[in-house]
């Protein structure tokens, strides 16, 4: 279950070497923008390293390599793939043969470290014009990728538009990507809220995200794990009442019923879908069977 | 790899460390200055050493000014510092 | 008759003070105190020598002190907690006879026991007029609360107050009255209000000290404390003050109407008292301006003696009635011992200070600490020094999972029950070692250097010198 994704600088080894206890589904190790030209190759070398010694606990790691039109992304991956990060991160996917190129490394890397074809995850980050109008072609372009993740600061700056609190201007970017990403079956990551000591915005920020179809979001402050967790998790209400389309249904069966009301509403498939997919959530949060 | 020129890389703060490695004759030599360096001086040697070994180097001065780091910050900081010192091989 | 001395010189002449006897001070102006260095001067300056100097705490600013010691003026040393300037030259071996440590509650205690007798009590007083009644509410030094002076006053055999504020009989407010004090002198200024009490004391914005703090605010809703007439005292560091913010919001959403908070007080506390979280704050020293201003005004905000805080020999001392505690550490075993004492090198930078009075007294006394600082693991196999005795330490929290002392099964299993990480102390110890290393252990000097006593006046453990170049 992957709702909160927390970036970490990738040269400071005092966020590194925490990144297990921040709280995050996932942390995403920073080899592009939080790291100076002059830094990459340290930066690589100390990201190999957390990845090869530190024990990460449930918390899925995910490195964010330099683009494709820079000096450093075979680099970056010849370093950190033999030690087996969950996901890759590229950033300013714009066309599907920005990702081909890296899926096409990392199929060789594949071969060359002897896994299995397809192991090495890629998350193709959206935050250009030409990567939102892509976006359908990028989600599906090859097997190995697993979601889309909107980067709404270089997006606006592509717009030519002011990145707002309220986002009315990456509106239409964020319904795009959910669309094409499940239209493509993959999953869909939101933008980080940027306004680390807004506690209440990023609440708000979160639970839109989740309203809009997005599977999580990231952040770039830990502060804001927890409300992005809280916003992307079943709520109780939820849970009881998966639980009772579920128990309906059984009975239904039982009785040898085909048609299942529950107060007063029928039940279809999508319901029961929707009820399941609640239940596995709560279930892998271990949210069910204990007193809370 | 042979060092061919004075290097660094790191910072002081803390959980960091700073290593400077400089060309010399005569074996790998290494300095520890360290925040606990009487729990991991030893400890915080011996990896210096393996790491040098590992990039195949035989002779430089290793110093380490460590603030706390983790061993796999050490052992980045240096095989960085050798890396950079070395040049393009 | 006047009690008026004309100066600090003046004042000890009259109160007969003599070599090898005691003299005492408070700590309530902390680092910015000036009356315990000029008041020991004047003594030096008069010939006296081989003084017991009992002082509630020690600071850097006290590090005059150490050219005493050295010349012989100062002889023993008691104190509750000693900052390092101090603690390092003492953990070299200057002094020949061992440093006593006791607790805020040991000490006044010992003096009321007569184990510790007190020749003068020299006290500084904010604001104090010319009969000797005083208070530390008022005045350009203002400090808030005196409580840890009362015992001194009470106890000792004559009694110096030493203001920087005389004003005219009667005093408004009186913490400390005239009937125990004997002499009152005036001087230029009894303390650097920069360094008496903090601006603003501040939670951390260290995201695993955050991390650590929410785990503590849960932990303390999952024990079964937390309900109308909860009472509970904090320290003032950073990962403590966070968990006090936590826990001003979880009361808030239950609603929950607590009794009162104890301790040295910092704005949080403040604001939880004036939030409706508690119906009284007792004071017995104050941390920041908010405190000093709130135990002014606030009627609420009542003053408190260290007896009336932690004194054992008071059956009904507040400790006694506190339902949670959270403290720090700088290391703790898997016997649950807590040493507040030494630092990683084993140089005293410390002290126990209400430390274990308040664990003792609680219903669930927590311990908050990082897994590691600086690669020093913060669970060792045994601490080097015991401040505070493990079968009083109810919790650990750290950001790698919460130990509970196998003593108190019932909140272990109240904390699974809550699905908080619970993780036994000595597999903490292990994860921690994976990801740090296995440091080597700590080398003893040959001497001892001081000795912790208990609240009970027995020796808890003893601290050994380190050697020189360390």
């Amino acid at each position: 279950m992957r709702r909160s994704m927390l970036f970490l600088p990738g040269n400071n080894p005092n966020m590194l070497i925490n990144a297990a206890c921040l709280g995050a589904d996932a942390v995403i190790f920073d080899l592009e923008d939080a790291v100076a030209p002059a830094e990459k190759d340290a930066a690589r070398i100390l990201v190999r390293n957390a990845l090869r010694s530190m024990d990460f606990e449930g918390t899925e790691t995910v490195v964010r390599i330099n683009s494709v039109d820079t000096p450093y992304w075979q680099e970056d991956l010849r370093q950190v793939l033999p030690e087996r990060p969950n996901v890759i991160l590229l950033p300013k996917a714009s066309t599907p043969s920005d990702v081909l190129l890296v899926d096409a490394f990392l199929s060789d890397m594949e071969r060359e470290l002897g896994v299995e074809e397809g192991t090495f995850l890629l998350m193709p980050l959206i935050e250009t014009a030409l990567g939102v109008e892509n976006a359908y072609l990028i989600a599906s372009s090859a097997p190995r990728i697993c979601a889309l993740f909107l980067g709404a600061e270089d997006l606006t700056a592509d717009l030519c538009c002011t990145r707002t609190k309220e986002g009315r201007e990456i509106e239409y970017a964020r319904a795009r990507l959910v669309v094409a990403a499940r239209a493509a079956g993959k999953d869909v990551y939101d933008t980080p809220f940027t306004d680390v000591s807004d506690d209440e915005g990023i609440v708000t920020d979160a639970n839109l995200a989740r309203a809009l179809g997005f599977t999580g979001k990231a952040s770039i402050s830990p502060r804001h794990v927890d409300a992005i967790n809280a916003a992307f998790s079943p709520t109780e209400r939820e849970i009881r009442y998966a639980l009772e389309v579920l128990e309906a249904i059984n009975r239904a069966k039982s009785e040898g019923k085909g048609a299942v009301s529950l107060h007063g509403k029928m039940i279809d498939a999508p319901i029961v879908a929707r009820a399941e997919r609640t239940l596995a959530a709560a279930e892998s949060l271990g949210l069910i069977g204990r007193k809370v | 790899m042979n060092v061919r020129t004075l290097a660094s890389a790191g910072t002081l703060e803390s959980s960091d460390a700073y290593v400077e490695v400089l060309p010399s004759d005569g074996g790998v030599t290494v300095e520890v200055e360290s925040i606990v360096k009487r729990q991991f001086g030893a400890a915080i040697e011996a990896s210096v050493r393996e790491v040098a070994a590992a990039l195949d180097v035989a002779s430089c001065e290793i110093r380490i000014h460590d603030r706390g780091a983790l061993d796999c910050v050490i052992r980045a900081r240096v095989e960085t510092a050798i890396r950079r010192a070395g040049g393009d091989e | 008759m006047s009690k008026l001395a004309k100066s600090i010189r003046d004042a000890i002449r009259e109160v007969g003070l003599k070599s090898g006897m005691t003299v005492s001070f408070h700590h309530h102006m902390r680092n910015g105190d000036r009356v315990l260095v000029s008041v020991l001067n004047e003594i030096a300056a008069l010939g006296i020598r081989d003084l017991t100097l009992n002082a509630s705490s020690l600071f850097d600013t006290h590090a005059p002190i150490l050219d005493h010691i050295r010349s012989g003026v100062i002889g023993r040393i008691m104190t509750n907690y000693m900052s390092g300037a101090v603690g390092r030259a003492i953990s070299r071996g200057i002094m020949d006879a061992p440093v006593e440590f006791r607790t805020h509650g040991g000490r006044p205690a010992d003096m009321e026991r007569g184990t510790t007798p007190v020749d003068v009590a020299f006290v500084a007083a904010p604001t104090a007029d010319e009969r000797g009644n005083c208070t530390g509410k008022l005045g350009k030094s203002a400090c808030g609360s005196l409580g840890y002076a009362f015992a001194d006053a009470k106890y000792a055999r004559k009694v110096v107050v030493i203001t920087d504020n005389l004003v005219p009989y009667p005093l408004e407010t009186v913490s400390i009255s005239e009937d125990l004090v004997d002499l009152v002198v005036e001087v230029d200024e009894i303390g650097d209000p920069r360094g008496i009490v903090s601006g603003t004391t501040k939670i951390t914005r260290d995201p695993v000290g955050l991390v650590m703090a929410q785990q503590a605010a849960r932990v303390i809703e999952a024990s079964g404390l937390l309900r109308d007439g909860f009472s509970f005292q904090t320290g003032a560091g950073g990962a403590s003050l966070a968990a006090a913010r936590f826990l001003k919001e979880i009361m808030l959403k239950k609603e929950i109407q607590g009794s009162f908070g104890l301790g040295g007080i910092t704005s949080y506390m403040v604001e939880m008292l004036r939030a409706g979280c508690f119906e009284r704050l007792l004071d017995v020293q104050c941390f920041d301006l908010d405190a000093v201003e709130s135990i002014r005004q606030d009627p609420r905000h009542q003053e408190i003696s260290a007896m009336q805080y932690a004194s054992p020999l008071e059956a009904t001392a507040a400790v006694n009635r506190l339902d949670v505690v959270i403290l720090g550490a700088t290391e703790i075993d898997t016997d649950f011992n807590v040493n507040v004492h030494t630092d990683s090198s084993g140089s005293i930078m410390g002290g126990s200070g209400g430390h274990s009075d308040t664990a003792h007294g609680a219903k669930l006394s927590m311990i908050i600490a990082p897994m590691f600082r600086a690669r020093l693991p913060i669970v060792t196999d045994r601490v080097n020094c015991i401040s505070t005795p493990g079968e009083d330490i109810d919790v650990l929290v750290t950001q790698g999972g919460i130990a509970v002392n196998p003593r108190r099964a019932e909140l272990r299993d109240r904390l699974l029950d809550a699905g908080l990480p619970v993780i036994d102390i000595h597999a903490l110890k292990e994860k921690t070692e994976r990801i740090t290393g296995k440091p080597e252990p700590l080398c003893k000097g040959d001497r001892v250097v001081a000795e912790v006593v208990s609240r009970d006046g027995d020796i808890l453990d003893r601290i050994y010198s380190i050697s020189d170049g360390d």
